[in-house]
C-alpha cells in the first residue's frame, strides 16, 4: 500500500516528540516532511535558560541534530515558514528567507507552530537592545549583550523572566524584574511563597518593580535603548529590555486556513482539530478543553496520544494535565503542582521556615491532595505530584504529609514504634 | 555541671580554712531534711559558688545528697523578696492578688497591689496593727505561725514575742504537720520529747525496723549510713514498714506492705507475739516501766491473725517481723511521716516504742526508737518551744509550775495558760474571724496545709496577714498584705538541732540581697516596736547578736532535760557540733539519753500508754466509699524537698521526677480501663487535682500515690492538699495527711498545648516561671517545670477540653518568645486539624517552642533545646508529630544519677551490655558521688538480670 503523507509544521520540541513516538509505533508507515522556522535541528527550548546561565551550551541541549532526520528518513526544510496551507487540495506552502518557495502535499497534517513571545505594544518596542527570550537567537543576543552592557531589565516575572534575569545576573549584569503583578509568579506560587523566592533573588543581586507598568522604552545617543520608563514616571537604566511577558500561541496559520481557534488551534482528545479531523495540533498552539499548555510535559502527553492516533491505533485519549512547576535556577528550588491557591472547600497545612527560606503548603481537598506549592526544599515534590495526579486519599498520612514520603509513608506501619525507627534508621 | 563534690575528704571544723582552689570555705549546715549535714560552702562576690559535704561532721562525714551538693545552685538569685511590701486597704474578696511582682489568680485571694515600702513603714504599720487587734480583741485574736526551717535564735524571739509580750500561745510552727506526734508519742511513754538515740546507733543496732519513712530518698545520707551497717554486718536485718514499695523497702530483708492506716494494730500484733513467744524482756517491764498491765489487758484482740486482714498482710509476716525485732541483739526503729502525719500518730508512736519498751530494746547502744525529723530545726523548736502544745525547754503550757518559772525567767508576771492554737485550728480561728491577724515565717501554708481550698479562704479572710519570707514566689505570698523580706541560706547565722540532737553552727557567708534581713532580728525590731506600743519593756527585745539570743535560750533549758545551758555559740565554734543534754560545765553533749534506765517521768519509768486502740479510731481519717474508691497516700520525691520553693529552682532537680503524676497499681489502671499517661481527674468533696496517671506495681491496688512538693506554683490547682484531709490527732493536732478518700477517673481534656523557653540564666528562668504562675489556674491542666542541666529551660503544658482562645495562646507565646510575626520563628499550621506549632532558632540552635493541638515530640524537642542540639539535623522534623525523635537524635529521659546527669536509658543500654552495678560505676560514673540513686541502680540492675534469665529460659 502507498506510504501516507505526513507533513510536520513546525520543528519544535512537542512536534518531533509525536514523530518520535510514531516512529516507534509505524516507522514504515509515513514519508514525513518536516518545515522548521529555525535554521537548527529541535533543540531542548527548556534548557535555554541553562545555556543562558553558562551551566550549559547549545550541544548540550540539541535533542536531535540534522543526522537524526536523515537517519529516520525524515525530510527536514530548516529555515522555511510555511505560509499557507491548502485544505482543499491538502498542499502546505512554505518559503525561506530568501524567497524560495517549497510546497508538499500531505495525507496527515500535524501542526506543531508552536508558540510567540507577547511583545508589550509600548512605545520603543522595537529599539535595538529590546529583545524577546524565545530561542536560540533570543539567548545569543543576551550573552552577547552581558558582554558588553551593563543594566539589563527584564518585563515580567514569571518562569521564563525569572530565569532569563537569572542568566543575565550570572553573566554579570545588573538585572530589574519589572512585573505587573502583585507578586512573582503568581500562575505557579501563592504570595508567601513568592515572597520568600524574590527575597532569595534579591539576595542574588536581582531587583523587583512589583505592580509596575511598562510605559515606554527609550533610546540613548547611540539608538540603543536606554532607559525603561514606568508608567508612574519612575525610570529604570536600560541597556538590554527582555520581554518575558507571556506567549501567545501561533495561530495565524491555522486560522488562515479557516480552522477553530480558541486561544490556540482547538483540538480534540485525539488532538484532531475540531475543523478537520487530517490535522493535528501538538503544543503550545494547540488549545484543549480550552487550555493551552506552555509547560514541557503536558505536550509530551500530547505528542504520545496524537503519535499514537497518527500510527492509526485510535485508542489513545489526551484529558488534559496536571501541571507542576520547577524553576530552572540552580540552588534556588521552587515547586508548585495542581490546585495550590486552595480556597472554598479546601484545607490547607502550611509551614513556613523565614530564616531557613522555606515554604512549604498543601492544598487537601476531601481528604485527597490537591495541589502543593513549596519553596526551598522540593525535595518531595515529585511525590506530592504523583498524589496530586493519583488523587488518592492521603486521610491516612494527613499529619505527615508535610514532612515528606519517608515520614508519611513509615506512618503507614502497623504502629508508630515501627514507623519511628523506620524513620531513625 | 559536676555536683560530684561530696565526700572529698579535707580537714574540716568551725572557721575559715581554704578550700581545693584557695576559695574561703565556711562550715555550716544544710537547710533541707532533718538529718543535719555539716556543709563547706565557698563564697566569691557575694554569691555562694560551691559546697561540699563536711567531712569533720558527724551527721554526713563529709557526704551531701543530691539535693545538699546543689545548695549553691538553689542560692543562685531569683524569686526572693528584695524589699518590704505593703497593701493598701483589703478590698473584700476579690478575684485576684496583685503583688508588685505579679498578678496572681488564686480565686479567693485579694486585691489590690502591694507597694515597696521602708523597713520603719512596714514594722511600724505591723506594731500599730498588731497592738490594735490585741486591744480591741485581746492578744489571742492574733498568731504566729513559723517554720522548722527557722533557726534555733529566730525561733525563740518569735516565742518570746508571742508568749511574753503579747501574752498568746497561738505560736504554732509548721513543724506541726511532721513531727507532733512524735513529740507527744515521746512524751506519752518516755515522759519528754528526747530522742534517745543517735546516728551511731545505726553501725551498732543488727536490726533496723523503718516504718513510715523512706530515707532512700528523704533522708539520703542516714540511708547511706544504713546501707553501710548492712555492709559492715552480715547478721544486720532491715525491716520495712510501709504501704509502698519504696527504694528503701528495696533494700529490705522483709517488706511489710501495710494497709494505710493499721500501724497501731500492727505494732500491737508484734507486741503480742514478743509477748507469746517469750521475746519480751519481763525484768526491764518490771523494773523500768508502768502501764503495763493496763495494755496487756488490751492485747487479746491483737493476736496477728485477728489484725492480718486489717493490716492487709499475712499473719505470718507479722509474727516473722516481731521475731525478727524481739530476736535482736540490738534493735533501733526509725520513722517519719508514716507514722506521724496520721489522725492517730501518737498511737502510731507510742505502740512502736512499747515493742522498745516490751524488749529492753532501749536505753543501750544499737537499741531505741528514732524519729527522723524532715526539717533542718524541727527539733530546735521543739528545744525552744515555738509550739502552740508546748513551752521552752520542754515546758508544758498545762504546767503551772513550769509557766511559773517561765515567768520568773522572762520577767513577767504570768504566762497565759490555755493552749495555742495548733496549725489547722489556727487557720480554722482565721477563717472564723476568731483571729484577725496571722504572722506567718519561713514557711508556705497556702501549699502544705491539709484542705487547701479551707486554708485559702481563711487567708484571704484574714484582717491582717504578714508574711517574712525569703522567696516572693510561694503560693503564700499572693495573700501577704505585708511581705517582709527575710534572709536566706548562706547569709543567716545561728544554730539548729538535727534528728540526734545536735547542735550546729550555721553561717552567713553572703550578705543578703536587696533590704531582706535576718530573722531573728526582723522579729526583735517588730517586738521592741510593739512593746511601746503596749507600754511594755522594749530592752526584752534588745540583744547584741544572734550569739546573745542563744545564751538566753540555752539559759531557759537549765535543769530540763534538753539542758544546754553548757552550750554557746563560742563552744560551738570552738568544738564544733555537739548534742545535748549539755549543762553548764559539761565537757560534752550526750550521745544517747536514759542510760541509766531512768527514763523523763515523775517515777523515773518509761510508761506503756494507754492508747485504747481500736476503739477510740477509725483506721482511716474518713471512710473510703464507692464514690471515692482510692485511698490517697501522699510522700516525697528524691531531688524535690517540701513545697520546692528552694529545689524548684535547680533545673537539674527536675531530672529525676520530671512532672507530677499520681501513681496507681496497673491492676487499677487496667480495671478501670484507664491508660498510664492520660490525664486524670482525682477528687473528692474538698477539691481536685487534675494530673497524668502513671503505673507504678509498688502502689497497692486500691491506693493512689501524689508526691507533695507541687502546688499551685506549678499546676492548675494546689496539689495533693486540694485533697488531704483535716482531721488531726487529738493529742498531737497533727494533721492526717498522708490519707484521704478520693474519686479517679479520666480527665478528658483532648486539647493539648506545651511551651518551651530557653532561660538566659536561672534567675531569667524564675522570672519567667513568676510571670507565668498566675496563669496557671485558668487550665484545667497546667504543669510548669524546669528541664536542663548547664541551661535552664521553663516548660509548660496545659490541657483543655477544646481549643483555648487565640487571646490566652498569644499571651503565653509572648511570654515564651514565640510570636508568629517574628523572622526567627518557625511555623507550621493545619487549621482543619486545630494544630499549630511555632519554634524559634538562634543561630543553629533551637531557644523556644509552642506545639498547640498536637504535642507528640514535646519531650524530645524540650530535651535538644536543653541540650543545645545543633538544629541541622532537626529542622525538617521539629513539627513532624514524632513520639520519638527522629535520626537517632536523644530522646529525653529522666536522670537517674543527678551528679553526673545520667539517664535511664544510658543505663538500661548498659545494663544490656551486660554490665553490673561495679560495671556502671565504672562506665558512666553513676552512683559514685552523693549515692543517693544507688537503691535505684540496684533495682534497675536486678531487674536486668531478671530480664535476662527469663530470656535465656
Amino acid at each position: 500500500m502507498r506510504r501516507q503523507r505526513l507533513v510536520m509544521v513546525g520543528n519544535g520540541m512537542a512536534g518531533v516528540k509525536t514523530l518520535e513516538e510514531l516512529l516507534k509505533h509505524a516507522p514504515e508507515r509515513y514519508d514525513i516532511t518536516v518545515f522548521g522556522a529555525e535554521p537548527h535541528g529541535n533543540y531542548n527550548r527548556i534548557m535555554l535558560s541553562p545555556v543562558l546561565a553558562g551551566e550549559m551550551s547549545l550541544p548540550d541541549i540539541m535533542l536531535n541534530d540534522l543526522a537524526w532526520y536523515g537517519r529516520h528518513g525524515v525530510m527536514l526544510h530548516a529555515g522555511y515558514t510555511v505560509t499557507a496551507i491548502d485544505r482543499a487540495r491538502r498542499r502546505v506552502r512554505a518559503e525561506s528567507k530568501d524567497g524560495e518557495v517549497v510546497e508538499a502535499a500531505y495525507d496527515r497534517l500535524l501542526l506543531a507552530t508552536g508558540s510567540t513571545p507577547f511583545v508589550l505594544p509600548v512605545p520603543g518596542k522595537d529599539l535595538p537592545g529590546v529583545i524577546a527570550y524565545r530561542d536560540i537567537g533570543d539567548t545569543e543576543a543576551m550573552i552577547a549583550a552581558a558582554r558588553h552592557h551593563r543594566h539589563a531589565v527584564v518585563i515580567g516575572g514569571g518562569l521564563l523572566g525569572l530565569e532569563a534575569a537569572n542568566g543575565l545576573a550570572l553573566r554579570g549584569m545588573d538585572v530589574s524584574v519589572v512585573h505587573i503583578g502583585g507578586w512573582i509568579m503568581e500562575r505557579q506560587l501563592d504570595q508567601p511563597a513568592a515572597d520568600l523566592l524574590q527575597a532569595t533573588l534579591e539576595a542574588r543581586g536581582l531587583k523587583f518593580r512589583l505592580g509596575a507598568h511598562t510605559g515606554e522604552l527609550l533610546a540613548g545617543a547611540d539608538g540603543r535603548v536606554a532607559r525603561l520608563r514606568l508608567k508612574d514616571g519612575d525610570e529604570l537604566p536600560a541597556d538590554l529590555v527582555v520581554m518575558a511577558a507571556g506567549i501567545r500561541p501561533n495561530t495565524a496559520l491555522a486560522e488562515a486556513a479557516r480552522l477553530r481557534c480558541e486561544r490556540g488551534i482547538v483540538v480534540s482528545d485525539t488532538l484532531q482539530t475540531v475543523t478537520d479531523p487530517r490535522i493535528y495540533a501538538v503544543g503550545e498552539c494547540a488549545s484543549h478543553r480550552g487550555v493551552a499548555y506552555g509547560l514541557v510535559a503536558p505536550l509530551f502527553e500530547q505528542a504520545r496520544v496524537c503519535a499514537n492516533h497518527l500510527a492509526g491505533f485510535g485508542i489513545g485519549r489526551y484529558q488534559g494535565s496536571v501541571t507542576s512547576t520547577k524553576l530552572k535556577v540552580t540552588g534556588v528550588d521552587v515547586f508548585s503542582a495542581g490546585d495550590f491557591m486552595g480556597g472554598e472547600g479546601c484545607e490547607e497545612v502550611v509551614l513556613h521556615d523565614r530564616a531557613g527560606g522555606i515554604y512549604k503548603k498543601l492544598v487537601l481537598k476531601n481528604g485527597r491532595l490537591a495541589g502543593a506549592v513549596m519553596v526551598g526544599d522540593t525535595a518531595d515534590g515529585a511525590w506530592y505530584f504523583q498524589l496530586v495526579r493519583e488523587g488518592g486519599s492521603v486521610a491516612a498520612m494527613r499529619d505527615h504529609l508535610m514532612f515528606g514520603q519517608q515520614c508519611a509513608e513509615s506512618q503507614r506501619g502497623p504502629s508508630p514504634a515501627d514507623a519511628t525507627t523506620a524513620l531513625c534508621a | 555541671m559536676d555536683m560530684s563534690e561530696a565526700g572529698r575528704a579535707a580537714p574540716a571544723g568551725g572557721e575559715d580554712r581554704k578550700g581545693r582552689d584557695g576559695r574561703s570555705e565556711q562550715a555550716t549546715v544544710c537547710c533541707y531534711c532533718g538529718t543535719g549535714c555539716g556543709v563547706l560552702a565557698s563564697a566569691e562576690g557575694g554569691r555562694i559558688t560551691a559546697v561540699r559535704g563536711d567531712p569533720a561532721h558527724p551527721a554526713n562525714f563529709g557526704r551531701l545528697c543530691t539535693k545538699g551538693s546543689t545548695l549553691h545552685l538553689a542560692a543562685a538569685p531569683g524569686g526572693r523578696a528584695l524589699y518590704p511590701e505593703l497593701r493598701g486597704a483589703r478590698a473584700t474578696a476579690g478575684v485576684t492578688a496583685v503583688t508588685a511582682a505579679v498578678s496572681t489568680a488564686v480565686s479567693t485571694a485579694v486585691t489590690t497591689t502591694r507597694r515597696r515600702v521602708g523597713w520603719d513603714v512596714a514594722l511600724d504599720t505591723a506594731a500599730e496593727r498588731f497592738a490594735a487587734i490585741i486591744r480591741r480583741h485581746g492578744p489571742d485574736a492574733v498568731a504566729f505561725y513559723i517554720s522548722g526551717q527557722l533557726l534555733t535564735e529566730d525561733y525563740y524571739v518569735f516565742n518570746k514575742l508571742a508568749r511574753a509580750l503579747v501574752g498568746t500561745n497561738n505560736i504554732d510552727s509548721n513543724s506541726r504537720l511532721c513531727m507532733s506526734s512524735a513529740v507527744s508519742g515521746y512524751k506519752a511513754t518516755l515522759g519528754a520529747d528526747s530522742v534517745p538515740t543517735c546516728y551511731e546507733d545505726i553501725a551498732l543496732a543488727d536490726h533496723l525496723l523503718i516504718a513510715g519513712a523512706n530515707p532512700a530518698w528523704a533522708h539520703p545520707i542516714v540511708f547511706r549510713r544504713i546501707e553501710d551497717a548492712r555492709r559492715a554486718n552480715p547478721d544486720f536485718s532491715l525491716t520495712v514498714v510501709d504501704p509502698r514499695r519504696t527504694e528503701t523497702a528495696e533494700l529490705a530483708d522483709l517488706h511489710l506492705q501495710i494497709a494505710p492506716g493499721s500501724d497501731v494494730l500492727l505494732y500491737n500484733a508484734m507486741l503480742h507475739v514478743l509477748l507469746a513467744e517469750g521475746l519480751a524482756d519481763q525484768d526491764f517491764i518490771r523494773d523500768h516501766t508502768s502501764g503495763f498491765e493496763a495494755l496487756q489487758a488490751q492485747l487479746g484482740s491483737y493476736a496477728p491473725g485477728e489484725v492480718a486482714a486489717a493490716c492487709g498482710l499475712p499473719a505470718a509476716q507479722i509474727v516473722e517481723a516481731a521475731r525478727r525485732f524481739g530476736r535482736a541483739r540490738a534493735a533501733l526503729s526509725m520513722w517519719c511521716q508514716g507514722l506521724n502525719q496520721s489522725h492517730h500518730g501518737t498511737a502510731n508512736n507510742a505502740a512502736l516504742i512499747h515493742l522498745h519498751l516490751a524488749s529492753g530494746q532501749i536505753a543501750r547502744p544499737g537499741a531505741g526508737p528514732f524519729s527522723l525529723t524532715g526539717q533542718p530545726n524541727a527539733m530546735g523548736g521543739r528545744e525552744v518551744g515555738a509550739l502552740a502544745t508546748i513551752l521552752p525547754g520542754h515546758r508544758n503550757i498545762d504546767d503551772a509550775a513550769d509557766r511559773a518559772e517561765l515567768a520568773r525567767l522572762w520577767n513577767i508576771p504570768a504566762l497565759p495558760g490555755a493552749s495555742g492554737l495548733a496549725a489547722v485550728q489556727l487557720f480554722e480561728a482565721l477563717a472564723a474571724g476568731r483571729v484577725k491577724a496571722v504572722w506567718i515565717a519561713c514557711t508556705n501554708p497556702a501549699q502544705s496545709l491539709p484542705d487547701q481550698a479551707r486554708v485559702r479562704a481563711a487567708l484571704a479572710k484574714a484582717e491582717f496577714v504578714v508574711l517574712q519570707e525569703a522567696f516572693a514566689d510561694t503560693e503564700t505570698a499572693a495573700y501577704a498584705d505585708l511581705l517582709l523580706p527575710a534572709a536566706s541560706w548562706g547569709e543567716k547565722s545561728g544554730t539548729v538541732t538535727n534528728s540526734e540532737r545536735r547542735v550546729s553552727r550555721v553561717r552567713a557567708l553572703v550578705p543578703p540581697p536587696g533590704e531582706a534581713r535576718t530573722d531573728w532580728a526582723i522579729v526583735a525590731d517588730f517586738a521592741r516596736r510593739l512593746a511601746t506600743r503596749l507600754e511594755r519593756d522594749a530592752a526584752a527585745f534588745d540583744w547584741r547578736d544572734e550569739a546573745a539570743v542563744f545564751a538566753e535560750h540555752a539559759s531557759l533549758s537549765a535543769g530540763r532535760d534538753c539542758d544546754m545551758s553548757g552550750l554557746s555559740h563560742a563552744l560551738l565554734e570552738r568544738d564544733g557540733p555537739q548534742q545535748w543534754p549539755f549543762p553548764a560545765g559539761a565537757q560534752q553533749g550526750t550521745a544517747r539519753l536514759f542510760q541509766d534506765k531512768r527514763f523523763a517521768t515523775a517515777d523515773g519509768r518509761a510508761r506503756f500508754a494507754p492508747i485504747g486502740f481500736p476503739a477510740a479510731h477509725a483506721l482511716l481519717p474518713e471512710p473510703v466509699d464507692a464514690r471515692h474508691p482510692f485511698v490517697l497516700t501522699t510522700g516525697r520525691l528524691r531531688d524535690h524537698w517540701h513545697g520546692m520553693s528552694r529545689t524548684g529552682k535547680v533545673a537539674a532537680l527536675w531530672g529525676h521526677a520530671p512532672r507530677a503524676e499520681v501513681a496507681l497499681n496497673p491492676a487499677d489502671i487496667a480495671g478501670r480501663g484507664l491508660r498510664a499517661g492520660e490525664l486524670v481527674r482525682i477528687a473528692n468533696r474538698r477539691g481536685e487535682l487534675v494530673l497524668p496517671l502513671a503505673a507504678d506495681a509498688g502502689v497497692v491496688a486500691g491506693q493512689a500515690w501524689i508526691p507533695m512538693h507541687w502546688g499551685s506554683a506549678s499546676l492548675a490547682q494546689p496539689g495533693a492538699n486540694a485533697l488531704t484531709s483535716a482531721a488531726v490527732d487529738p493529742a498531737s493536732r497533727q494533721p492526717a495527711l498522708k490519707q484521704a478518700a478520693v474519686a479517679i477517673t479520666p480527665a478528658r481534656l483532648p486539647w493539648r498545648a506545651a511551651w518551651a523557653r530557653l532561660a538566659d540564666s536561672p534567675a531569667a528562668a524564675c522570672t519567667l516561671q513568676e510571670s507565668l504562675r498566675p496563669r496557671l489556674a485558668g487550665f484545667a491542666y497546667a504543669a510548669l517545670s524546669l528541664t536542663g542541666r548547664e541551661r535552664n529551660v521553663v516548660l509548660l503544658e496545659i490541657a483543655a477540653g477544646a481549643a483555648v482562645d487565640a487571646e490566652v495562646i498569644a499571651g503565653l507565646d509572648a511570654a515564651f518568645d514565640c510570636r508568629a510575626d517574628d523572622a526567627q520563628v518557625m511555623t507550621f499550621d493545619d487549621a482543619a486539624r486545630g494544630i499549630a506549632k511555632r519554634a524559634r532558632v538562634a543561630g543553629d540552635a533551637l531557644v523556644a517552642l509552642r506545639l498547640a493541638g498536637e504535642v507528640q515530640a514535646f519531650g524530645w524537642l524540650a530535651a535538644a533545646i536543653a541540650q543545645a542540639e545543633s538544629l541541622a539535623p532537626l529542622r525538617r522534623w521539629l513539627f513532624a508529630p514524632l513520639a520519638q525523635p527522629p535520626l537517632g537524635l536523644a530522646a529525653a529521659e529522666r536522670t537517674v544519677c543527678n551528679c553526673f546527669g545520667v539517664g535511664e536509658g544510658r543505663i538500661r543500654a548498659c545494663l544490656a551490655d551486660g554490665a553490673g552495678l561495679e560495671g556502671l560505676q565504672q562506665e558512666l560514673k553513676c552512683g559514685t558521688a552523693c549515692g543517693s540513686c544507688l537503691p535505684e541502680l540496684r533495682r534497675m540492675v536486678a531487674e536486668a538480670g531478671s530480664g535476662l534469665a527469663a530470656a535465656a529460659a
